[in-house]
């Protein structure tokens, strides 16, 4: 078993370096979720944790096991590409909820859904 | 060889999957092999349309735009929640598009969803409109300008 501190210096630098960026990217979107106002503004937030947040602390991750094993370890991309395929589903499915339930209510400011105007008119 | 492989990329693509997860050996290219073969062979009991895909340097130039647009609005939108402007208005855009291919469609509403600060709402499919919420809505038709120019000529390109 290769251990951590097998890692040479100026790669655990990097590696560092990595991590932290890509901790702070999602700790500023999660930080998003509390500051933003309303519920669409605050979807946006979580994004950044999905998207350049992922990919830093992969690409640390990347880096360190290459580094250790002498090899390239590159099976993280796999996890990138699942989490781009995934989260847009989850986002999508939340704002379409949410937009039904404020056009049903009827109090927030939403654009009218076309197909239940033309029923109406 | 096509009743065998109905779809080849897919197959390929289960694969170098399996390889990355498991390991280059000959007994793990084999046993991934049987496993892409049996697995994208279940697609066909979906019957998915004919995705009518080109592959070109149309693809590298839309991943490198896209690659290059996160990062960007990554950027942007880390500095709307850290400092709050008060000029800042978000709001739904409605933008009227020229795309009628339902898997060009769904790789435009992946890039949008993915990028921070816009986000796919609702698609009309009957009057060929997408609407789209924005996080920091300056001009609405910058932002239309913005998505036909770089994302919806690239996906005809590459789609149809």
């Amino acid at each position: 078993m290769i251990q951590a501190p097998d890692l040479p210096i100026w790669a655990a630098i990097v590696v560092g370096l990595l991590l932290l960026a890509g901790s702070t990217i999602t700790l500023i979107g999660t930080f998003g979720l509390l500051r933003l106002k309303t519920f669409y503004e605050r979807v946006h937030a979580p994004t950044l944790g999905t998207t350049l947040g992922a990919g830093l602390i992969l690409a640390a991750s990347i880096l360190c096991f290459t580094v250790l094993y002498s090899r390239p370890v590159i099976h993280e991309i796999l996890i990138g590409i699942v989490v781009t395929l995934t989260t847009p589903v989850t986002l999508m499915l939340l704002a379409r909820a949410a937009i039904y339930r404020d056009r049903t209510e009827g109090t927030s400011p939403v654009p009218p859904d076309a197909l239940t105007k033309d029923r109406d008119q | 060889m096509k009743r065998l492989l109905p779809f080849p990329l897919l197959a390929l693509a289960l694969l170098v999957m399996w390889i990355l997860l498991t390991g280059f050996s000959p007994g793990h290219v084999l046993l991934g092999g049987v496993v892409a073969v049996l697995i994208s062979r279940t697609m066909l009991s979906l019957r998915p349309d004919a995705a009518g895909y080109r592959p070109g340097l149309a693809v590298i130039r839309l991943a490198g735009m896209v690659c290059a647009d996160i990062l960007r609005s990554n950027i942007a939108v880390a500095r709307i929640v850290l400092f709050r402007r008060t000029d800042r208005k978000s709001g739904f855009l409605h933008l009227p598009t020229g795309l009628r291919n339902p898997h060009a469609l769904a790789v435009l509403a992946v890039i949008i969803t993915a990028t921070p600060g816009t986000l796919w709402v609702q698609h009309d499919a009957r009057r060929h409109v997408i609407l789209i919420h924005v996080l920091d809505l300056v001009d609405e038709e910058e932002w239309i300008r913005l998505i036909k120019d770089r994302y919806e000529r690239l996906l005809m390109e590459i789609f149809e």
